[in-house]
């Protein structure tokens, strides 16, 4: 089953990399952007019974490594 | 003093930390294998500088979940010392034996010059070298230095001592929204933490290339002559 997993930075937590890009944006002359901020995306796929077993382990998987709880968010989606 | 000096796929300053160790101790640290899975018989472990699996995902996740990892976890548990130095110190966080986390700079850009750090932590072997409130200059080189934990996590390392070492000027005053004296933004400054009981600490510069005059100075050495102090 092919599961991907959505990995942000927390709210409040800087992303220099969004503002850079957010820089860049703007001297392209999209002076309205605002906000931008850069997430990862991990697609995998795991040996489960079902749809909600496999967005357990992925969520198993994120905490364990894919995600750092300390300055990221993650949410997991199965993808049939 | 036998202290090990871990190494793991794409780490490079396990060297120059073990030549600051000789310097000090005349004896050479132990190289340890990322696969090896136990430290028994180690004063210390050194988790040295680098780029330990290409620093994907995140600087430190991969290396945080090798098998000595678990090992230098149970060591620490049982009280034994643990120096994390640059990648090092992101590996310890990413194995959560230190509080917080290390984004990317502040301003994008990767680091490597000298920065000045103001010692400012208690009752610990890695400070005991200097006096409180000394200034050294030390080398960093790190694209992820940027210190950050949750306001509560940053008063409480303040309220017990437990900030090590903070950047600031060349005068020990420290600024910290000024790129050219906090480089890489981290939160109040800080670039080193110690562990609650004080035997796990972590920081972004590299003391150790400041160990011989060769180097062009010794001011990282107290770091080595405190820890050699200590553990004999």
């Amino acid at each position: 089953m092919k599961v991907r997993v959505f990995v942000s930075l927390k709210e409040g937590v800087l992303d220099p990399q969004g503002k850079a890009v957010e820089h860049a944006l703007h001297s392209l002359g999209f002076e309205g952007a605002s906000d931008v901020r850069i997430s990862r995306v991990v697609d995998l796929h795991v040996k489960a019974e079902n749809a909600e077993a496999a967005r357990k382990k992925g969520e198993e998987m994120a905490r364990a490594l894919l995600a750092n709880e300390v300055i990221e968010d993650f949410y997991v989606e199965v993808i049939v | 003093m036998k202290a090990g000096i871990v190494v793991f796929p794409g780490t490079n300053r396990e060297r120059d930390m073990a030549q600051a160790f000789r310097v000090v101790s005349g004896k050479t640290p132990q190289m340890l294998w990322h696969q090896q899975d136990n430290v028994d018989g180690f004063d210390l472990i050194v988790l040295p500088g680098g780029f330990s699996f290409g620093d994907y995902l995140r600087s430190g996740a991969m290396a945080a979940h090798s098998p000595i990892m678990k090992a230098v976890r149970r060591f620490a548990e049982k009280g034994g010392y643990v120096l994390g130095v640059c990648n090092g110190f992101q590996i310890l966080t990413e194995a959560q034996m230190l509080p917080g986390a290390l984004l990317r700079n502040a301003g994008m850009r990767f680091l490597s010059q000298d920065c000045h750090l103001k010692v400012e932590g208690r009752d610990s072997i890695f400070t005991s070298g200097w006096t409180h409130g000394d200034v050294f200059r030390a080398p960093m080189a790190h694209g992820d230095g940027n210190y950050t934990a949750a306001p509560e996590v940053l008063d409480r390392l303040e309220g017990e001592g437990r900030v090590a070492f903070r950047y600031c000027t060349a005068e020990g005053h420290m600024k910290d929204s000024d790129e050219h004296v906090n480089m890489n933004g981290s939160a109040r400054s800080i670039a080193g933490v110690l562990s609650e009981n004080r035997r796990v600490c972590g920081l972004m510069p590299h003391p150790e290339n400041l160990t011989e005059e060769i180097l062009s100075g010794t001011d990282g050495l107290p770091l080595f002559t405190g820890i050699m102090e200590a553990l004999g």
